[in-house]
């Protein structure tokens, strides 16, 4: 058991940020965490720049498919469905 | 026993009669989140392609025998581990995905250089920024309309290690839930959140060493 009363500090803190936005710390240490991201500015930054992060990754997945290799793969199905 | 959710189980009698469109609606959907992942195993794009493509050709093949005791994407990552493993069998060592995610989870791991934290004894004090990390030096708006911080970001997912790579791409990238990952990978939850935690950090700090000073 951890004692959740104590004030989290800034090293705890960047451990427990993917926790925290992945909604899976218990409620006392959300408290713990978002009490000490209110009073500290480094802190709040990190875990903007950790959302920033996120949000930047989520813009990969434009890629478009390559025409020639989906055509391959609609021949192949339809081979599948005939043979 | 069939666990098929109905859209999954309407799909599969879809593939199964021949219909084309359902078949064309999953390439589109997973081709590109294939390959990416691929991509984490073998490196080379053209043969992280070929894979995605026996991947596909693999996954019509067991479509008669499938047997819905996962969901239907599930089972087409399962088939692309497979492959992707076959493929890299040959020119190095297998590393199974447990082995690779038991590696990645307990190598010791800090978000912060621990030296960049006050430490002197005092619980009450200790834990704290020596001093603060400079503010990243464009403001995030810019940094999420520049190309090429994308393409940083994908560099940094491209240089993690397969397991943190292969865990980021599909809840980051192609927005999986955590559920979904767990089950494609059979992998806990809670080293599914340790192998995200490990990249979504590393990939800050990709950011952090462009735009910051590297913390």
């Amino acid at each position: 058991m951890t004692e959740t009363q104590d004030e989290m500090s800034c090293k705890e803190l960047v451990e427990l940020v993917t926790d925290y936005v992945e909604g899976a710390l218990s409620a006392s240490d959300r408290d713990r965490f978002e009490s000490h991201v209110s009073e500290c500015p480094p802190c709040e930054e990190y875990l903007e720049q950790m959302k920033l992060t996120l949000r930047l990754t989520g813009e990969l997945a434009e890629d478009a498919i390559d025409p020639m290799a989906r055509d391959r793969l609609l021949a192949a199905f339809r081979d599948w469905k005939t043979g | 026993m069939s666990a098929l959710a109905p859209e999954d189980a309407e799909l599969l009698g879809r593939l199964r009669g021949g219909e084309e469109e359902a078949f064309a609606t999953l390439v589109d959907r997973y081709q590109t989140a294939l390959i990416r992942v691929a991509t984490k195993y073998v490196r080379d794009p053209v043969a992280a392609a070929d894979v995605a493509q026996e991947t596909w050709i693999g996954f019509i093949d067991s479509l008669d025998r499938f047997e819905g005791r996962c969901s239907l994407q599930t089972w087409l990552f399962r088939i692309l581990f497979n492959k992707a493993q076959s493929r890299v069998q040959r020119d190095r060592r297998i590393v199974p995905f447990s082995t690779l995610v038991s590696d990645e989870t307990s190598a010791s791991f800090s978000a912060v250089d621990p030296t960049r934290f006050t430490t002197g004894g005092d619980a009450a004090a200790d834990g704290h920024w020596l001093s603060a990390p400079p503010s990243w030096k464009t403001d995030p708006s810019e940094i999420l309309e520049q190309k090429d911080a994308v393409e940083l970001v994908e560099r940094a997912i491209g240089e993690l290690p397969e397991a943190q790579g292969t865990v980021m791409i599909l809840r980051d990238v192609e927005g999986w839930s955590s559920e979904e990952v767990c089950n494609a990978l059979e992998i806990t939850p809670t080293n599914q959140r340790v192998l995200l935690h490990r990249a979504r950090t590393r990939v800050r700090r990709a950011l952090s060493e462009r735009y910051g000073d590297g913390t």
